[in-house]
């Protein structure tokens, strides 16, 4: 049997989700004999291949995070919100109470200990949309994960409910948004 | 004995007295109907929604509507309950509530509903309300960003004959005032000993300096369904 084919990323996230992820710890050894990975930072692969399931970690707050969110979604079967900031933008999120040029402002020109006080403007750098978003306002989202980060049972129950092709669920102990 | 008067909920045969809601003749029962609005020492509100049951196929909220003899109530049913997660979701996306950064994260009502629901996801485009924070008084916090418009705090602080509180404003407008010359909480006759200070289901309103006795991932919804804890009679 081929492996079922994952690729993970994080949009605006801090990398805590992948962080539990790798909390299956010897898990990942059972788990590596069915699963293979395409495009993940595991994997450094740069671009999203055909892939079965994609998992999805942060909100969308800036142009590049829309692409990326886009070609995942393209090439996945089966998309999953990770964590609470895919699902709720979770703490990127907070800025959207204050308006984004007061954001860059107090970041990179009035800031206690600015130095060289100037807004980024590399033409590389992904241009800020004015508010950072949960994914599923963007694509359709297939599966949630909700935590702060989930924890790795929470990745262990539902990554093996579907690779054994049962309709993943998360018991009440499971389910936490914090 | 005589002159008991019956409904049934879920097919359960469950007693009545004259004068009790469908809300409070379950519970004395032993039977969890989802609620946040309703507080059984509090007049009852009837805004949440969250408590509507089936009454002889009728759509009414248990909260409000009296029991009367023969009724049959549909409560724990699949349609019902996905109406409620449905409910429950629009007043996540109607505010902003950010469970990792909430110092009621685990004793949040609103939360323990969700978990209770089996509630995923918030389903909804978010609104981003902009709503604000009074941190003027010395003893708590009000954070309307957590505020689901229940009107606890209102109704428990009438009863003390203070009326601290109210709801004003309409659609996103709509939001907790506080009754004072400046609008501010440290100008008006709240004291940290009211009940309107505990008496808030979410994370709106809190009293300082409690936040974290007890950690994350010890507090009372991380390990019991809100259907027992409710049950249990004590909303604190």
């Amino acid at each position: 049997m081929s492996k079922v084919r994952v690729a993970t990323t994080s949009l605006a996230g801090c990398f805590g989700c992948h962080m539990s992820f790798l909390d299956l710890d010897e898990r990942l050894v059972p788990l590596a004999d069915v699963v293979e990975f395409n495009r993940s930072p595991i994997t450094d692969i740069k671009h999203c291949g055909p892939c079965d399931i994609g998992l999805i970690e942060g909100g969308v707050c800036n142009a590049e995070n829309v692409h990326v969110l886009r070609e995942f979604r393209n090439n996945c079967k089966i998309l999953v919100a990770v964590g609470a900031c895919a699902i709720n933008g979770g703490l990127p999120a907070m800025r959207n109470s204050v308006p984004l040029e007061a954001c860059l402002r107090e970041a990179y020109l009035d800031g206690i200990g600015v130095e060289n006080a100037h807004i980024p403007n590399d033409p590389e750098l992904p241009l800020l949309l004015n508010k950072v978003h949960p994914i599923h306002e963007v694509v359709k989202i297939d599966y949630s994960l909700p935590g702060c980060p989930p924890s790795a049972d929470v990745f262990w129950k539902f990554l093996t409910d579907l690779i054994a092709g049962r309709e993943p669920g998360l018991d009440y102990d499971l389910v936490h948004y914090d | 004995m005589t002159g008991t008067k019956h409904i049934t909920i879920d097919g359960q045969t469950v007693p009545f007295e004259e004068g009790q809601t469908i809300m409070e003749a379950a519970a004395a029962a032993g039977v969890y109907i989802p609620h946040l609005c309703h507080h059984p020492e509090f007049t009852p509100h009837g805004s949440c929604k969250l408590c509507t049951v089936k009454v002889n196929g009728r759509s009414a909220s248990s909260c409000t509507f009296p029991a009367a003899e023969g009724q049959e109530v549909l409560n724990n049913s699949d349609e019902l309950n996905a109406d409620r997660k449905r409910l429950t979701q629009m007043l996540f996306v109607e505010g902003n509530h950010f469970c990792p950064s909430c110092e009621k994260s685990g004793n949040c009502q609103l939360q323990a509903v969700g978990y209770h629901l089996n509630m995923l996801d918030n389903h909804y485009p978010h609104f981003f309300a902009l709503r604000d924070v009074d941190a003027s008084h010395p003893d708590v916090l009000v954070d309307r960003n957590r505020c689901i418009f229940c009107s606890l705090c209102v109704r428990a602080s009438h009863q003390e004959g203070k009326d601290v509180f109210g709801i004003v404003g309409r659609g996103i407008n709509k939001h907790l005032a506080v009754n004072s010359e400046s609008g501010k909480l440290a100008d008006s006759d709240l004291s940290v000993d009211d009940r309107a200070a505990h008496i808030c289901p979410t994370g709106a309103i809190l009293v300082r300096g409690t936040a974290f006795k007890v950690p994350i991932g010890q507090r009372l919804y991380d390990h019991h369904d809100i259907d027992e804890v409710s049950l249990g009679a004590s909303h604190e």
